[in-house]
Parts: C-alpha cells; structure tokens; sequence
C-alpha cells in the first residue's frame, strides 16, 4: 500500500484544483493537459517501459474516439457504454496489431514506421469512409445530463480526466512491481538476453501494446465527449502521435509520473508560446520540435530522470564526507 | 479502359513520376545504408526545399532548372550542418535517439514554414509547364521528362562519386565496416555528415525538377517522403539500385491505381504495400537480410 | 552409460554457401562438466545458439531429458531448464545488479518478494554479494561476468550453457571463478562449457568434445584429448599438449 503514497498525495493535491480555481479558461488547459497526460502515459508503457517508440499512436486514440462518437450517433448506445466499448476497440486494435508486428519481429525504425503508416491509413480510411462523416467528420448531438456523460460544469470533466489519468498512475505502478513489468523493462534493455532467460518477448511487447492502446483509446473516449466533434484530422492525425511520445520524453520515459508532468509542461509551453507570439499556427508545434531535441540531447531521461540524477550526485556528495570520529572504524 | 492507347502513357507517366520518387528515395536509402536510421526530416527537407525554389523563382527570377545548380550546395551544406551540428551530438550514439531527433527536426522545419507561410498552396508559372513533346505515339511532358532525365544524371554522379572519389570510398567503407573504419583514421562523424549532405543535396534536385508543374505547401513534403519509404523498404534499405528499381515500380503502380481506383484510395494502396513489405519481407527485393 | 541429460545428433547448419556446423554431435552427461574446445571459428557458438533456440538447424535433433526440443524458442527452452550466457556479455546496463538477477529469478517465482530474495541468494552464491545495488555498468569484466552467470543461474536451470566465460579475465580472476562453476555442478546443475583456457578445461571437465570447422574430430577425456594428434594438429600445438599432458599425469 505504501507504494501508492506518492500517487494518493498527487492526485489528492490536483483534486483540490476545481474547488480553488473557478477560472473556465484555466479549467479547460487542465483538462486537455490532463487528458494529454493520459495520452502519454498510455505510450508510456510500450514506449518508456518497453522501449518500443511508436510513432502511430493516434490509431488507439481515434478509434476509442470514433467509437464512442459513432455508436451515440448512428446507433444510440448509452454514452458510457460507447466509452467502454472505445476502449476495448483501441485494446482489441493493439491486439491485433501487436500481434502483426511483434510476430513478424519488427524492431526499432521498422516498428516506428509501421505505426506511423497505420496510423495514416485510418487517418485516410476515416478521411473519405460514410460512417465517420468523411470530410465533414461526427458531430455528437449537445444532450446535457450524466446519463449522456455530457457535464454543465468543467469540474465534473476534471475530476473525471483526473480519475482515469490516477487509473493509469496506478497501473504504471502495478507493472513497476510485477514480473510482467521486470519482463517489459528487461525486453527494452536487451532483448535477446530476456529471452534467455524464460521472457516470451512477443508476448510481453503484445501485451504492454494492448495495455497502452487501451489508456491512449480511453483519452481518445473522453476528447469526443468533451469536445462533441471528431474528424479524421483530429482523431488520428499526427499532432496526438506527437504528443504521445513527446510528453513521457519530456517529463522522463520509463517512470511513473513521467508523462503527467510531461503535459503540463509541454501544455504550459504552448500556451506560453501564445502569449507570447498570437495564434500563428505551428508556432506550439516549432517549441515541442525545439524542446524535443533539446530534451534527448542534454536531459534523454527527461525532468524526472535529471531530477534523479541530481539527487544520486548530491547523495555520493554526502557519503564521501566521512565525519572525523568514524574514519577509524572503517 | 484498357485499350493501350490509355495505358502506355499512363505507364510511361508512372516511370516518369518514379524518376522523382527514386531522386528523393535516394537521398534516403543513402542516409540509411551509412547512417543505419531512418531520417524522418527527410519529407520536411523537401518541403523547404521546394519553397526554396519557389522564392528562388518569385523573387530572384531564377528559373528552376538554374536554380537548382544554386540550392543542391546550399542543401548539401545544410544538411551536413545538421548531422555535424545537431543530430549527431544529440543522439549520443543510440539509434533511437536519433529517430527521435530527426522527428523533432521535421517538426521544427514544418511548423516554421507553416508559421512563416501559412498553409497557402502557391505555384509557380514557368512557360514550358505544359508543354509536351511528341514521341509520336504519345506525348509526354517536358517537365516530367527533363526530370526523369536528370535523375539518371544524378544516380550516375552519385555513382562516379562512390567509386572514384576517396571521400565515396570512405562512404562506403563507414557503412560496411563503421568500427574498422575509424581504426584506420576515417573521420566518422564527417562521413556522417557528408552523406547526410549528399541526401539533402538530392531531396533539393528533386524539389527543382518538381517546382514546374508541381504545388507548395509546408506538408508537401510529407506526401512524397512516405512514398519513399515504401519505395526504400521494398528496394531494400541502403539499396541503391533497389531505390530506382522499387521507385519505377512504385511511380507505374501509382499511375495505374490512379487510373483505376481514383485519387485518396491510390494512397491508401501505397501504405498498404509498405506494411506488407514490412511485415512480409522487411529486408525488400535488393536488400540484405537484417 | 545412462542416457545424457542434453544430446545433440548430427546438427548441421548453413549460412548461404557456409557450412558452419557439420554433423556435430555430442552429449553432456546429468552432474558432469562437458567441455566444447576448437579454434576460433569452428562453429561452437553457433552450436550453442542452436541447442538454446536462437538458430534453426538445417538439420538434426537436440534432445533434453529424453524429449526433442529441435527448434523450440529460446524462453520456453529457459523454461525447460536449459540456461546459457553469452560470449559478449549482455548485461541490462540500466538496471542494477539485483534487478538483473531478479529477471532471471522471475521465472521460477512469480511474486516479487520471493523473487528478489532468491535472486539475492544468487547474487552471494557468485560473489556479487556487496554489489547487489550497485548499477550493472558499475561492475569490472570479471563482474559482468558473474553477473551473465548468475542471471542464468537464477533460473534455476538444470543444464547451464557457458559460452567462454572466462574470456577477458586474468589468472587471478580465473582461479576465483573457477570453485564457483565447480560449486554449482556439485549442486547437481549440468554444464556445457565452452572454453579457450585449456588449464581450466583440463581441471574443470569430465569430458571433453572438439569442435574443428564445424565437424567433431575428437572427443573424450581430457587426457585422451590432449594426446589425440588430431586434435594438436587442429588446435592445440604440440608445445601446449605436451606441457598439459605433464601437468595433468598422462
């Protein structure tokens, strides 16, 4: 239990948030950011603990997007049980590609290309297919109420963004401690040694591949509630694929909380980059570029990993000091 | 519909349109075969490339085909700058580091032409656009036949440079033999950048031969770099003859899908190849088994 | 002779036009140390990557404990109890010594409180004792290759592969590690060595195969090896046969 602490105590803090600011605007960039967030924390898993970069992650989010949006629409499923049923789509969708690709051995640049190109062909798929609106993209039908999961209030959003980002804290946590999650991190360190010794390195990148879409499509779930709009561009375009892989970087790969303090950051950025120079677009995208670079070039592990990092310095620092009277005893 | 009257020049434009595909193909079946990674700032390179001509045009008035003898150095420099300057230093050495580099690059080269330019699709207007020549059993386009002409040149240049230069020697001995390679003195990281350069140098050829009868915008580049990691996927990484091989393949496939099957669902079939290449065969035709 | 524990029949196996390994067969008896010995380039890790699942034969059988395991992939061979190291070792240099270890006792204990202490356990077996939190990149040759042997050991394998372990250590540094292979097979673990120094094979195994341009030429004791003429000629050079035969009484 006592492992959870940390992530009782963040989400304790960020609970609060709603009942202190009451600012629409500042509620809105928390709730994208979060939802960013759990985005992140879904490639989180195959990308920081698996070390397997997928550059196609938009494929879990649209479709845990399109899903939702196109059962409400076209065949009047409850609200909840299209969210649900979102995120089995975008876990059944990592399945199935999980076993396509890892099946066929695929590694490294490969892997990342043929995310990449998956993601592409739903974008086109979705582009021109009738059932998606094709162009035009799926409007949900404004029908206040929880029954539609459709909230007056900002805060109810938050809190529920907030539930599913805590969701994917614990999980992360849970694979920390597990043998599925020594097996992962071991396949990401050297994979022929893994199997070596017993790990099914298939398997494990599979199943971490369904777990990830899973988180991702659940992100994707709540964007089409939250905003009541998906087109192609938005669902599977590369923006998310981008923002996917660059929070857990930024904020640090392979760690817990990596990708929540990834979003705020990179969300943070954008923001300020708007103050700064307007709305052009591209600018926020040109930043995350920047800051991409910069990140894998002075800090790979990220915020998280330099933070460590400093905290191992200082702790040497201290055990090299030895007080007078002990010297002795040594 | 398939009487040959149609489907000749539909297979001669599908050579002619894979002439470019192979240019820019090149550039990064090159980077691979030396470099080992996939260099995703490709497509974002040919974009800046191909506004380059343009304003070459708009506001030097220099015609493309001039142009290009001013912009293939200035790309080539550019690029060796960036594996020199950023990519190199930043990656440390590990690969998938530099996939992720090169993605922040193509992110920051994109969204400055975005935010420079905006989204705007501008041509430009030379005379000989439109003009075609008579084979006299078909007529082709100028445009597109000085391209396909030109690639030949280049494949042919990058050739004498590979085998008679001592820097192409050292190319090439960098992408066999990396480690044996520094033992005797060669200066890796310059290679590096020297191919990178060469790559560059090619994907702004291309964008001169392509500026004629072809728009701008930031994202163009993107179209034509996923076509040319299909083409260099199935000619075999690092392969240049599987470059121009898959790349003519490729341009006839498109044409004739393009023919068949209309325009949105022609990409869709390019995409599809790549993933069946991937999954199938990744090696490709030409390529060494990995 | 009760039937060996690990038995490789006649396995060949082609690169292109190569003909790495060529009608080998050899077998390691249940509790004995078997050596692999041959110069460089005859084909023995290739053998090696072929009993432990990451090369296909073109051709023969491997058996363990009587069953044919042709073919079957690595993790689920490590599962049967076949376990090796690499001649170049792998370390996973992001984690630390007991993390490392915990990925090979992983596989016998599934929660990770039972795994950690038996990876421990393991740890101290080696020597790697007051390493344990210390990171993998931290440690010499001598203790990376502790640590490739403890890994495989934690799997709590019944027949230990060990493609030169002792490459890159000094003498000091082998005489160390040595009791600790010999420690092991006692505890009843079958080892399959393959090895360059000729002193440790000759104190180490029971009984020894040669290995020369993908073909056994020899095999037998370590004193019948070391006076086969077949076996100076392809590997040994007279000088080293005969002082080894001196040292160890022919």
């Amino acid at each position: 239990m006592r492992t959870f602490l940390p992530i009782a105590a963040v989400l304790g803090v960020l609970a609060v948030v709603p009942l202190v600011v009451h600012s629409n605007v500042t509620l809105n960039f928390l709730v994208v950011a979060l939802m960013i967030a759990l985005v992140g924390q879904g490639w989180n898993i195959l990308g920081g603990y698996g070390g397997q970069y997928s550059f196609g992650h938009a494929a879990f989010f649209g479709t845990g997007a399109y899903v939702t949006a196109i059962l409400q629409v076209w065949y009047g499923v409850n609200a909840w049980f299209g969210f649900a049923a979102g995120i089995a789509a975008g876990a059944a969708l990592g399945g199935a590609l999980g076993a396509l690709v890892f099946r066929a051995g695929l590694r490294g640049s490969y892997f990342a290309l043929v995310t990449l190109a998956f993601a592409e062909v739903l974008r086109i798929i979705a582009s021109v297919a009738p059932v998606t609106g094709a162009g035009v993209g799926t409007l949900i039908k404004l029908e206040l109420g929880i029954w539609t999961f459709q909230f007056q209030s900002r805060a109810a959003f938050y809190w529920i963004i907030l539930a599913l980002v805590g969701l994917s804290l614990v999980i992360a946590r849970l694979i920390e401690r597990s043998r599925f999650g020594a097996w992962l991190i071991a396949v990401r360190e050297n994979e022929d040694a893994a199997r070596a010794l017993g790990v099914d390195a298939s398997a494990v990148k599979s199943v971490a591949m369904v777990i990830s879409a899973a988180i991702t499509a659940a992100a994707g779930c709540f964007y089409a509630q939250y905003f009541l709009f998906v087109d192609s561009g938005i669902a599977y375009g590369t923006w998310i694929s981008v923002e996917a892989l660059l929070t857990p970087i930024i904020g640090g790969v392979g760690t817990v909380f990596g990708p929540l303090l990834g979003a705020l950051v990179v969300k943070t950025l954008g923001e300020g980059a708007k103050l700064v120079a307007g709305d052009a677009p591209g600018l926020d995208l040109i930043i995350y570029g920047a800051v991409l670079v910069l990140v894998i070039w002075i800090m790979p592990r990220g915020l998280i990993g330099g933070l460590t990092h400093v905290r191992k310095m200082l702790a040497r620092r201290e055990a090299t000091v030895v007080p007078a009277g002990k010297a002795r005893h040594g | 519909m398939l009487s040959p009257a149609i489907l000749i020049p539909a297979i001669l434009n599908g050579l002619l349109i894979g002439a470019i595909y192979a240019l820019v193909a090149l550039g990064l079946t090159l980077i691979y075969g030396v470099l080992h990674i996939i260099n995703f700032a490709h497509g974002a390179l040919l974009s800046a490339a191909m506004f380059a001509a343009f304003f070459a045009f708009r506001l030097l008035g220099l015609d493309p085909y001039v142009a290009v003898f001013l912009l293939a150095p200035a790309f080539f420099a550019l690029g060796y700058a960036l594996q020199r300057f950023i990519i190199g230093p930043a990656s440390h050495g590990d690969d998938r580091n530099m996939l992720l580099v090169t993605l922040g690059i193509a992110i920051v080269i994109e969204n400055a032409l975005l935010y420079a330019f905006r989204a705007d699709t501008r041509t430009i207007d030379v005379p000989y656009a439109f003009q075609t020549i008579d084979f006299g059993f078909t007529f082709l386009a100028v445009p597109r036949v000085v391209g396909f002409i030109a690639v030949f040149g280049v494949a042919l240049a990058l050739w004498v440079i590979m085998a008679f230069t001592d820097t192409g020697r050292a190319i090439r001995a960098v992408a066999r033999e990396k480690l044996g390679a520094q033992l005797i003195g060669i200066d890796v990281a310059h290679i590096y950048a020297v191919t990178f350069g060469l790559g560059t140098a090619c994907v702004a050829i291309a964008a001169c031969l392509l500026i004629p009868t072809y728009y701008v915008n930031p994202r163009v580049g993107d179209a034509f770099v996923l076509v040319a990691f299909t083409i260099v996927v199935l000619g075999g990484m690092g392969s240049v003859p599987g470059a121009l091989v898959g790349a003519l393949l490729v341009g006839v496939a498109e044409s004739l899908s393009g023919l068949f099957l209309g325009e949105s669902l022609g990409q869709i079939g390019i995409f599809l190849i790549f993933i069946v290449v991937l999954l199938v065969r990744p090696s490709g035709l030409f390529g060494a088994r990995a | 002779m009760a039937e060996p524990l690990l038995a490789v029949d006649k396995v060949t196996c082609r690169f292109g036009g190569l003909l790495a390994v060529n009608a080998a067969s050899l077998a390691a008896q249940a509790g004995q140390i078997t050596a692999l010995i041959g110069p460089n380039g005859a084909g023995k890790t290739t053998l090696f990557s072929i009993i432990s699942g990451f090369v296909m034969a073109n051709q023969g059988t491997v058996h363990f404990a009587g069953q044919d395991v042709t073919g079957e992939p690595p993790h689920r061979l490590a599962r049967r109890g076949i376990a090796r190291t690499f001649q170049i070792v792998q370390p996973f240099y992001g984690l630390s010594v007991r993390e490392n270890i915990l990925v090979g006792s992983h596989l016998r204990h599934r929660k990770r409180d039972a795994a950690l202490s038996a990876a421990d356990q393991v740890g101290r077996d080696v020597g790697l004792g007051e390493m344990l939190d210390k990171p993998a990149d931290a440690l010499t040759v001598a203790g990376r290759k502790r640590l490739e042997l403890a890994r495989a050991l934690a799997t709590e394998p019944k027949v230990l592969l060990l493609d030169e372990v002792l490459a890159g250590l000094n003498p000091s540094e082998i005489r160390d590690i040595v009791p600790v292979i010999r420690d092991f097979c006692r505890r009843g673990i079958t080892i399959l060595m393959i090895e360059h120094v000729m002193q440790a094979v000759m104190s180490l195994a029971a009984h020894v195969f040669v290995l020369a341009e993908g073909r056994i030429i020899a095999e037998g004791t370590p004193s019948k090896i070391v006076a086969d003429p077949l076996v100076v000629e392809a590997y040994l050079g007279r000088g080293a046969a005969t002082k080894l035969g001196a040292q160890h009484g022919r």
